[in-house]
């Protein structure tokens, strides 16, 4: 009943999407959205008319001008520094607009130029101090914000009598401050203009990227060759420039120069970018999150200016929101990979009955025994990490190796051996077709096809998407072993689509179908996704009806068959399930059985925690990787089974002297050979009463040696 | 040969004493007796506001609320006593009120790793919101008569110096017994040198870092009340002022380089008596308040820039994101 309400659970509820979810980069922008919904609907139930067209125009206006300078402030912060004197560039920008158009009486365009280029001078100044010089930033702006102040202070006691009995009536002028397209306010229509080419900058341009990468790490930056300094100095520039903008907007919509403007807008824009989630210190951040986390701010400070909160309320949400946001922003950044890897780990529940003997006087047909005492080693100690192994017809033997190579062992004494390929990543299960070339599954990378003459090419490296999947499980993970139907169709398994290849025993410890068979079509060059949700499907051998699939499932011991074709297609079969081991590769025997590799035998205790998913789930979160529990693969063995899933024989190494664990066997012209992932060596057993012709592939192909 | 090289400490000594030969020179009734206690006054509080900031800048820290400290906790006193409580009470309640602000920025920089510069700059704000909206109500709390005796603090003098000279010396005696002749003050300069190899050796790096801010705050409250005293009542608006500025610059040109684990004392009295001098000067000089801040902001860079060039950041400790 307790095992019943289990699997019930574990089966409906889908615990791994929380740390597919989290692991996305998505995840960071979505928090503040959602706060900024939040803000919304509460100031909209408690505020009367807090939505309407009117108010919604009037905080698009100021969220455009303040938005400006969060753009600036964001690059800063991208690059790594911090920018707070804004609140005085603008002051001072804003008074250079009226200066020139009130007092002087510029042309508007002549204004608009002017007061960009005085943003970029006094953005320059911090930019050389800070970029070139390399002071620290937020002591170097804080100084540049007094001096900034000061100045504007000194400037506005001479002229803004001037400027306030100034009326300039300048159609052009009135438009920027209060016009609006289709009912858009000007500034807002220029910010989104800006934030778009500012979002295709920082993602898709050169520039943007560098920026990113000196945020991320300064001295890696400078070790590739990006101009650091140079890129910082212009960020602050840009920053001035960008804040110059909301000025102008600013000085055409209000057209004042009041002692109080720009005073303490650093800490509102300050506030905005952290609340956004861009990361303080640098390398994070878009133009998305700065404009939610202005939205976000605009919204509460005018919200409170509304309720009529007295002037230290205000400050204190502003100084509290930022403690908050920053604290939990770097809270995040410091253990998001700790956390993720923790709750990504999402085991479920997997029962399955107890394993039929094994020991010697228990009878059945996995009766140990000690035929593969003898093997014999092939480049032993010259290869690492065969998993599979595969004969062509003038007997050469070739298998992967973990250097990323295809090894070959030239016949007949399989002594001297060569690079056949080299590919990059880790070979895995084999096959060649008509043509003799060799298709080979690479961890990592996909589907591969090796010309006879060792040419590498790709066959296919990804698939359908699957739309309810939250991890893109388009690209191909773990490929694992395939093999080749009469019409060139190529079915593949993938083992996992949530770990990597190094990471294949979580996958066990976690036991959920995250595998799947993949078709590759050679003649379309079409790949589909065949079946999904298999607990790491593995080897794969064409059934002799030229119909049906064989494929092993390893952690879940057992073997299925799938119909691809005829009356049945479609659909699935159990051959063998409840085995003692955990299956691998399945290969065609000369006698029209199969063979069978156990890559290990099942333990007691790992059955008993396949059925306590809370318990798994605790190790995972609580005992270091390297003290979890894990699928036993030291001891195994090969099996012969027939097409109705009966064992027909077994061949066992009780000392594991010889060769130890098997991943893969191939019979060839009498003789079977076997490799393993974790080996240094291929081994070679003869085999009684075999067909000494034998060669797998030219058998399929119907070629005759 | 040995390279012949100043050090900081004896750079700014001459040019102080440079500026206050020029001053004495050329400016009328600055050398004067009046002139000379009216300066020291003046920069009483500085000093003492110097005394704390360079706690946590000798540890790698800086603390930009000081000012609210220093504003709203002897504001508290003020207006406590005017509501009617006894000034023990009051004192009381200021001293806890500070002890947990200095509470809540060391769990912000030691425990939540928020940068320092940030923290208090949030922090700060925060505290002058709350005595804005909550304790206070006018900007000004004024003196009341349950004060009296009390303004002995920062008032008189006492064998002809005034009390708030005295109030100075005190707090460098005990912040001088503090750094150099105590456990706490050699771990101070220890984090403050290279906070990772302070950590692996053993030192509770995160509870000091607590303790810089709480007795940082502590000194901030200390020269809030005697300013309160001397002036009578307790001006909240200061904090808006750019007196955080001033007191960067008494540590920064008195030598205790920003990136941590160097100065004392000494370079706090010497930083005071420079910019005691140029504000003075300056005050004479009738220039501005916009005017004043424009030089210092100037003064200040040079100072910033120079002590880069002295002290530079120490690229193997320094954190990626210091900013």
């Amino acid at each position: 009943m307790r095992d019943t309400l289990t699997s019930l659970r574990y089966r409906y509820w889908p615990d791994h999407l929380l740390g597919e979810i989290l692991s996305k980069r998505w995840t960071e922008t979505a928090i503040p959205v959602i706060l900024l919904l939040i803000v919304g609907f509460a100031f909209s139930r408690s505020i009367d008319n807090f939505l309407s067209p009117a108010s919604l125009a009037d905080t698009a206006r100021q969220a455009g001008e303040i938005g400006f300078i969060a753009l600036g402030l964001a690059l800063v912060v991208i690059v790594g520094g911090i920018d707070l004197s804004v609140g005085s560039i603008f002051a001072l920008t804003d008074f250079c607009a009226l200066y020139l158009l009130d007092v002087l009486g510029w042309p508007v365009p002549a204004v608009v130029v002017a007061t960009l280029l005085c943003g970029a001078m006094l953005g320059a100044v911090n930019g050389i101090l800070v970029g070139y010089l390399r002071l620290r930033a937020f002591i170097t702006t804080l100084i540049t914000l007094i001096i900034y102040r000061s100045a504007y202070d000194l400037l506005i006691q001479r002229y803004s009598n001037a400027i306030a009995s100034a009326f300039p009536d300048i159609p052009s002028w009135d438009f920027i401050g209060a016009g609006s397209v289709f009912g858009v306010p000007t500034v807002a229509l220029a910010y989104i203009v800006i934030a778009i080419f500012g979002h295709i900058f920082l993602t898709r341009l050169r520039p943007g990227w560098h920026i990113t990468a000196i945020g991320g790490s300064r001295r890696s930056a400078y070790n590739s060759g990006i101009p650091v300094r140079r890129t910082i100095a212009l960020c602050y520039v840009a920053s001035g420039v960008l804040t110059s903008i909301g000025a102008l907007f600013f000085a055409s919509r209000l057209g004042t120069v009041g002692g109080d403007i720009g005073v303490g807008l650093e800490v509102i824009v300050l506030t905005a970018t952290v609340l956004g989630g861009i990361t303080l210190g640098g390398g994070k951040g878009s133009v998305a999150k700065s404009a939610v986390g202005v939205l976000i701010v605009l919204l509460i400070t005018n919200g409170l200016t509304t309720m009529n909160a007295r002037g230290g309320v205000n400050r204190m949400a502003l100084a509290g929101i930022l403690l908050v946001a920053a604290m939990v922003d770097i809270r995040w950044q410091k253990n998001r990979t700790r956390i993720i890897s923790k709750v990504y780990v999402a085991p479920t529940y997997h029962e399955l009955p107890p394993p039929p003997p094994t020991e010697i006087g228990q009878g059945g047909p996995f009766e140990q025994n000690d035929k593969l005492r003898d093997v014999e080693a092939i480049g032993l100690g010259r290869i690492e990490a065969p998993e599979d192994v595969i004969l062509d017809r003038h007997d050469n033997l070739y298998a992967g190796s973990r250097h990323g190579d295809i090894m070959r062992f030239l016949a007949p004494d399989y002594q001297k051996m060569e690079v056949f390929a080299h590919i990059g990543g880790q070979p895995l299960g084999m096959a060649f077709d008509r043509e003799d070339n060799l298709y080979v599954c690479i961890g990592g990378m996909g589907l591969y096809r090796i010309k006879p003459d060792g040419t590498v090419e790709k066959a296919t490296d990804e698939t359908n998407r699957s739309m309810r999947s939250v991890n893109d499980d388009s690209r191909l993970r773990l490929a694992d072993d395939l093999d080749i139907t009469d019409d060139g169709l190529i079915f593949f398994s993938e083992a996992t689509v949530r770990y990597e290849m190094d990471e294949w025993p979580i996958d066990g410890l976690e036991a959920r179908g995250n595998g799947r068979i993949i078709s590759y079509d050679t003649k379309t060059r079409a790949t589909r996704t065949e079946l999904r949700g298999l607990k790491f499907p593995n080897g794969i051998c064409v059934a002799s009806d030229g119909q049906s699939i064989l494929f092993a499932e390893t952690f879940g011991c057992s073997i299925k068959r799938y119909w691809f074709a005829g009356p049945k297609k479609g659909a699935v079969e159990i051959v063998m399930d409840n085995l003692p081991g955990y299956p691998d590769n399945i290969n065609l025997a000369s006698d029209g059985n199969y063979w069978l590799a156990l890559v290990g035998m099942r333990s007691p205790s790992l059955d008993l925690a396949w059925k306590m998913p809370g318990f798994r789930r605790r190790m995972a979160k609580r005992v270091p990787v390297d003290e979890w529990l894990f699928p036993n693969i030291n001891t195994g063995c090969v099996v012969k089974f027939n097409e109705q899933g009966k064992i027909v024989e077994s061949f066992w190494d009780l000392h594991g002297e010889n060769h130890p664990m098997i991943t893969s066997m191939r019979e060839h012209r009498g003789y079977l050979y076997l490799g393993g992932i974790l080996n240094n060596r291929i081994g070679r057993y003869k085999l009684d009463n075999a067909d000494p012709n034998f060669v797998q592939y030219d058998k399929r192909w119907g070629k005759l040696s | 040969m040995k390279r012949f090289r100043f050090n900081q400490q004896e750079i700014v000594f001459a040019v102080f004493a440079l500026l206050f030969l020029v001053f004495s020179i050329f400016l009328k009734g600055f050398l004067t007796a009046d002139n000379m206690l009216t300066l020291l006054q003046n920069v009483a509080v500085l000093g003492i506001l110097g005394l704390a900031m360079a706690i946590v800048v000798i540890g790698r820290g800086i603390d930009i609320s000081l000012i609210a400290a220093l504003a709203v906790p002897p504001g508290l006193v003020l207006q406590m006593v005017q509501n009617g409580h006894s000034l023990p009470t009051s004192l009381l309640a200021a001293v806890l009120l500070t002890i947990a602000f200095g509470l809540v920025n060391g769990w912000l920089i030691a425990y939540a790793e928020v940068p320092s510069l940030f923290a208090t700059l949030a922090t700060g704000l925060l505290l002058a919101g709350l005595g804005q909206a909550a304790l206070f109500q006018l900007d000004v709390v004024q003196w009341s008569p349950g004060m009296n005796g009390f303004e002995r603090l920062g008032q008189g003098t006492v064998l002809g110096i005034p009390t708030s000279i005295w109030m100075f010396a005190i707090a460098c005696i005990v912040v001088a017994f503090l750094l150099r002749q105590t456990r706490w003050g050699a771990y101070i300069y220890a984090i403050g040198d290279n906070p990772y190899a302070a950590r692996v050796t053993g030192i509770p790096s995160r509870p000091i870092i607590v303790l810089q801010y709480v007795v940082t705050a502590l000194i901030g409250c200390f020269a809030g009340l005697v300013l309160a005293a001397s002036v009578n009542s307790m001006p909240t608006r200061i904090f808006n002022s750019t007196l955080i500025y001033d007191v960067i610059l008494v540590v920064v040109l008195g030598g205790i380089g920003l990136s941590g684990g160097r100065g004392g004392v000494l370079n706090v009295i010497i930083g005071t008596l420079l910019i005691g001098t140029m504000l003075n000067g300056m005050t004479i000089m009738d220039i501005s308040y916009a005017g004043q801040n424009l030089i210092k902001g100037v003064v200040l860079l040079l100072a910033v820039i120079t002590d880069s060039f002295l002290n530079p950041r120490n690229e193997e400790t320094a954190q990626q994101g210091d900013i």
